[in-house]
């Protein structure tokens, strides 16, 4: 398959998916679950970027801000104005869990933009943890909250009553499809910037070419920095969406 | 030649799948059109629908994604 | 598949002897674990320092610049009644004062009119007196003046008789002077 064409005798070499290996980070050797990787590392720094931004900016406390301190409340109020527009009153109070996975998501994503970074994000084993919690997280909360009228989620009153059944299923496959397309978008757009970017850069091996590969790969930054914000925004905007649903189940 | 055929084929439909992201694109461009649309006629009621816009662009670019990784399975993983 | 090199076993499932990714990295199972795990390892660290530090710190924060920005606000509104009251104080001040000075003018006047009118009668009566005193020493004048005509008319006509050559006496040419100049 896709093996032949990256062999080491052709004249261009293409390895687009390389960036994307999980290797350990000290030595070599095999994977296990505890082993610190490539992955590990970059997870950590974005941990160690959230720590610097929301309690090293914040340490002073001061009534008018320092610059890191002002963004760090740009942050904050952001997403606490997001979970309270979408869910509410009464969602504010998951505000924690829905900020940590931006704040997670936001800063894996830019640490990845960072030449020769890992993106843990651009892993669907990685996006995939987190949309499941979530999807299993809101749907524990719905049942818990709203107890069997929850299913009244995908029993569309305002329909005529011949098409409810049909919406029904239409609903209920969407509900279930939402986790996979929640964790997809995520890695799917991280991994999709990366191999383009991947891929000029390997054009930029033919001289005639380099000058627009370079410029092309500046582009594609520009946009990377863009898609990395604006999908840290959807992940967490989804998850509020899913949250109201669990909330307020009736439309 | 089994092989072969098989490899083509992958290449072939990875290439079509390609279509998908297209439509995607054309999806988004609707979303965003209509938003600019309806925010120039109606500024003041622009600001509380961004949420929606981007709800509306996940939900259009979702599906150019799924294309875009079924063309990626093909040509890497299967 | 048929067509990978056999020795690819040596380097792993997902990558071959190059170092290169069979497949997609994404999809290889055998790294999945050690993801996972970190993954939650990380986002319950970001949980922890979120709901413990950082929120409840920017929330206290933010509430003390709303608090801090409330009162400002509120002690602004007070300056502003205050000011308020100041402008209202003054304008009553500025109308008394107003009054005060129309008062004092119009008293002025009315003691300056008193003094004129009081200059003005002092002057009248002095011109009166002044007239009276004038008057009676034109009449004095007068009345020396008819006296002397009558001496002069007497002597005259005295002198007239005594040179016609008769003799008369002096009370009766008196007599006939006066009953002439009363005639």
């Amino acid at each position: 398959m896709a093996g032949e064409a990256r062999s080491e005798e052709a004249g261009l070499v293409f390895h687009p998916m390389d960036q994307f290996i999980v290797k350990p980070f000290f030595g070599d050797g095999a994977v296990s679950w505890y082993t610190i990787t490539n992955s590990t590392v970059w997870m950590a720094l974005a941990v160690l970027a959230v720590f610097a931004l929301l309690v090293l900016g914040t340490s002073k406390r001061a009534v008018i801000p320092t610059r890191m301190q002002s963004v760090a409340e740009l942050a904050y109020g952001f997403i606490y104005k997001m979970v309270e527009d979408i869910c509410g009153k009464d969602g504010v109070k998951y505000f924690p869990y829905i900020m940590t996975l931006f704040m997670f998501i936001v800063f894996a994503n830019f640490l990845g933009l960072l030449p020769t970074a890992f993106t843990p994000t651009a892993h669907i084993a990685v996006t995939a943890v987190m949309a499941f919690a979530v999807f299993f997280g809101v749907t524990i909360l719905g049942f818990v909250k709203n107890g069997p009228s929850f299913l009244g989620l995908f029993w569309v009153n305002s329909a005529p009553l011949a098409l409810r059944p049909v919406l029904a299923l239409i609903e209920l496959i969407s509900y279930f499809v939402r986790p996979v397309s929640h964790s997809i978008r995520l890695a799917g757009n991280m991994m999709a910037g990366h191999a383009v970017i991947k891929v000029f850069a390997g054009f930029a091996a033919i001289t005639a070419i380099a000058p627009f590969s370079v410029l092309a790969i500046t582009a594609m930054y520009g946009l990377e920095m863009l898609v990395s914000f604006i999908q840290a925004y959807v992940f967490a905007i989804l998850t509020c969406v899913y949250l109201k649903d669990a909330l307020h189940p009736h439309h | 030649m089994e092989g072969e055929l098989a490899q083509m084929g992958q290449y072939i439909g990875a290439g079509l799948t390609a279509f998908g992201m297209g439509g995607a694109a054309i999806g988004v461009g609707n979303v965003a059109g209509n938003y600019l649309a309806g925010a120039l006629r109606n500024p003041s009621a622009a600001a509380g629908q961004t949420a929606t816009l981007f709800i509306g662009i996940a939900f259009a670019e979702a599906l150019g994604i799924f294309s875009f990784l079924v063309a990626l399975l093909l040509m890497f993983a299967v | 598949m048929a067509t990978e090199p056999i020795n690819t076993e040596l380097a792993g499932t997902c990558v071959n002897e190059f170092g290169s990714a069979i497949g997609m990295p994404q999809l290889c199972g055998e790294w999945f674990g050690n993801q996972i795990f970190w993954l939650v390892v990380a986002l319950v660290a970001i949980y922890f320092i979120l709901s413990r530090v950082a929120l409840p710190r920017i929330g206290s924060v933010l509430a003390e610049r709303q608090g801090t920005i409330t009162n400002d606000i509120a002690a602004a509104e007070d300056l502003k009644v205050k000011a308020t009251q100041a402008e209202a104080a003054y304008d009553k001040a500025l109308v008394d004062a107003r009054a005060e000075a129309q008062r004092i003018v119009a008293a002025a006047k009315a003691d300056i009119q008193a003094d004129l009118d009081k200059a003005i009668a002092k002057a009248d009566a002095e011109i009166a007196a002044k007239s009276a005193e004038s008057e009676k020493a034109i009449s004095e004048i007068r009345a020396g003046a008819l006296q002397n005509v009558e001496e002069v008319a007497k002597d005259t006509a005295l002198a007239i008789v005594e040179a016609m050559g008769s003799t008369a006496d002096a009370k009766s040419v008196a007599s006939a002077v006066d009953a002439q100049m009363k005639g």
